[in-house]
């Protein structure tokens, strides 16, 4: 069984909310990088979002910007962010997805890419600007190598057009909750439990929400409703700071915490 | 001549030309483009819309604009007759006001009250400016900071116009990356905000679209040549950036016995590895929302291109243009700072016509397949812009310090 089904199994058994981690992969370089995502793991991440650095990230804020911009002037390519999971894969078993943009997959080759990525020990693939009516070019791979295809759902997604998206995928649906670009907000957006309750109603994956998270706090407030809160660019900020540890294990409380106020 | 004809140029309903063109975009992007894609579809087939646009054209923008025949230059380039389409003498000085008079239409017809733009020589964002400013509009137009020190005056035209200025300050500080911070921008506003793309790139709509508002060009351009010359052109040559005044040139003549000639900006000469020749030197990639031929490394990462002139500056082109080239309808070739900057005081010189630099790289391709056609030659230029923004720059360019990407 794909390691993301069987994630959100447990975690369901186990009534709890997912704390979905994304790092740049390489960033500041690919040791270091190694070692942060280690960190995320050790201090309670569920799922581990590998960003693959792309030149022109236009859904990110700066805070990923930069950290994309570090991993690539260190010399980061596809090749070296599979080395990375498969260095992960010696004795960690929490679902990788990875997180990027069509070109570098494409020059890479989709089916290459997807077939190397499940060696490596990938479990999705989320690619940022491929919508549903582009997917039909990489799915076929996804699907051939046995790698999920995680889609995005945004806050612009009219309900026909989530159930059509989500009527093909696997593994767990992205839920956008803000409409803008990536990047930690002082207020994290409200109607989201709304937004998630209408998601559950045309599919029975799980759904992960992100954009905007930084605090513990707001980790309980959106996973409320939710299965997991995806936690970006804090973290790649924690990692510069040296606090990565401790924010990890804020989020983690604060899910927690959630789990026995809000209940499931 | 090669040209085939009635093969199908338009694309499917999401936007591919053949293998080029789609939407490759964020998801919260999707919605918005799938209703500007429907208004657009709407509105075009509206005959008041059509009127309305043909009068703004006419009595705002100035057209028909004159298709001019080149005397002095067609003498000394083969002895045949080369005309020039007076572009640079619309309103605002070049071809982008017909395409931003179209969208700023489409804005208003979708109630959205905010226009917003990326700009590379500042033509497009001083016509946006200028749309916002007829039709009341706000308007935020995103400039790399090296293109507003290349194109200062076009800088103080845009905030004289009432637009706000957003200096980006990322990669090379040009075109490509005032595109990407736009459209980071426009997920976050899009909501309220129309975006006004400038080139037929970005993703399904725009390209169509932004052709379509550019045809005008070329519908006047066969109207004028055989009302003048009582046939069509051998040859129709302009300058591709992202491809917009060559696009709507071409687009009358797809079907016809004229040979298509796009000219992409060959910066320090297609060796150096410092030019913007998407088409002559890139790859099939992935770049600002559509499929198309791309400057980009192995890794797929994407390359800075190098042009004296802004507006050509630009690592991608329009995906039309991509499929025209790959079924050989239209030929693509480069021209370089150099010869564009000597053909720039040429036709000054011999015309009183000081042309965009853009443009410059049209004419300095038109002079010399003029020699190569000779006497019985008969070209068309699209003289896609005017040069007084260019004055410094070539100033500079001349005095050695070339654009230096800092």
């Amino acid at each position: 069984m794909n390691r993301l089904d069987s994630t959100f199994q447990r975690l369901k058994a186990e009534d709890r909310k997912g704390l979905i981690a994304f790092l740049m992969a390489g960033d500041p370089d690919l040791g270091a990088s190694e070692d942060h995502f280690r960190t995320v793991v050790e201090n309670g991440a569920d799922v581990l979002e590998l960003g693959i650095p792309f030149s022109d990230p236009t859904a990110d804020g700066p805070t990923i910007q930069a950290a994309g911009k570090r991993a690539l002037d260190a010399g980061m390519t596809i090749e070296k962010g599979l080395e990375l999971v498969r260095r992960l894969r010696r004795d960690i078993e929490t679902p990788i997805v990875l997180f990027g943009y069509s070109n570098p997959y494409f020059a890479y080759g989709y089916d290459n890419f997807c077939k190397h990525a499940v060696e490596a020990g990938a479990d999705g693939v989320l690619v940022v600007d491929i919508p549903a009516e582009e997917a039909d070019e990489f799915t076929p791979s996804c699907h051939a190598h046995g790698l999920h295809f995680v889609p995005l759902i945004a806050p612009t997604t009219p309900p026909d057009r989530a159930a059509r998206i989500l009527g093909h995928s696997n593994g767990f649906v992205y839920y956008i909750m803000v409409t803008g670009v990536t990047g930690a907000r002082a207020r994290v957006s409200h109607n989201v439990r709304e937004h998630v309750d209408r998601l559950r109603e045309c599919t029975p994956l799980p759904i992960g929400v992100g954009f905007g998270v930084s605090s513990g706090e707001q980790a309980r407030e959106v996973a409320e409703g939710a299965d997991a809160v995806v936690v970006g660019s804090a973290l790649v900020e924690a990692a510069t700071q040296g606090t990565l540890a401790e924010l990890t294990r804020e989020l983690r409380a604060g899910l927690d915490a959630g789990r026995s106020v809000g209940g499931g | 001549m090669s040209a085939e004809i009635n093969i199908p140029y338009e694309p499917d309903e999401n936007g591919h030309f053949g293998q080029f063109g789609g939407r490759y975009v964020a998801e919260t992007l999707m919605p918005i483009l799938i209703e500007v894609a429907r208004s657009y579809e709407e509105m075009h087939g509206d005959d008041a819309f059509q009127q309305e646009f043909r009068r703004l054209l006419e009595v705002y923008v100035g057209r028909p604009s004159p298709l001019y025949l080149a005397e002095r230059f067609s003498a000394a380039h083969g002895g045949g007759r080369i005309y020039f389409k007076r572009e640079d003498l619309n309103h605002t000085g070049a071809h982008k006001i017909n395409n931003t008079i179209g969208q700023a239409l489409l804005a208003r017809r979708m109630g959205k009250q905010r226009l917003m733009a990326e700009t590379g020589a500042g033509q497009h964002g001083v016509a946006t400016a200028t749309a916002a400013a007829l039709f009341g509009m706000e308007c935020d137009v995103y400039m790399g900071t090296e293109d507003m020190r290349r194109q200062a005056p076009n800088v103080q035209r845009m905030e004289m116009l009432g637009a706000r200025l957003v200096p980006v300050n990322s990669g090379t500080c040009t075109l490509k990356d005032a595109m990407s911070e736009a459209l980071r921008a426009w997920v976050s506003t899009c909501v309220d905000t129309f975006y006004v793309i400038g080139s037929v790139a970005g993703p399904h709509p725009y390209p169509v679209m932004v052709r379509d508002f550019q045809r005008v060009i070329g519908d006047e351009t066969r109207e004028q040549i055989l009302a003048s010359e009582g046939r069509l052109p051998d040859q129709i040559i302009a300058c591709v950036g992202g491809g917009s005044n060559a696009a709507g040139i071409f687009a009358a003549f797809l079907e016809d016995s004229v040979a298509l000639i796009g000219v992409e900006a060959a910066g320090h000469g297609i060796a150096s590895g410092e030019h913007a020749a998407s088409i002559g030197a890139g790859r099939v990639g992935i770049l600002h929302g559509t499929k198309s031929y791309v400057l980009q490394d192995d890794q797929g990462q994407i390359l800075n291109a190098h042009s004296v002139s802004a507006g050509l500056d630009y690592p991608g082109v329009g995906p039309q243009h991509a499929l025209w080239a790959e079924r050989g309808r239209a030929e693509y070739c480069g021209i370089t700072d150099e010869e564009a900057v000597a053909a720039f005081h040429e036709v000054t010189l011999l015309e009183g016509i000081i042309p965009a630099l853009e443009s410059a790289h049209a004419v300095a391709e038109a002079g010399k397949r003029g020699e190569q056609l000779g006497p019985e030659g008969l070209i068309v230029v699209n003289m896609s812009g005017r040069g007084d923004k260019d004055l410094d720059n070539v100033r500079d360019y001349e005095a050695g310090r070339d654009k230096g990407h800092a």
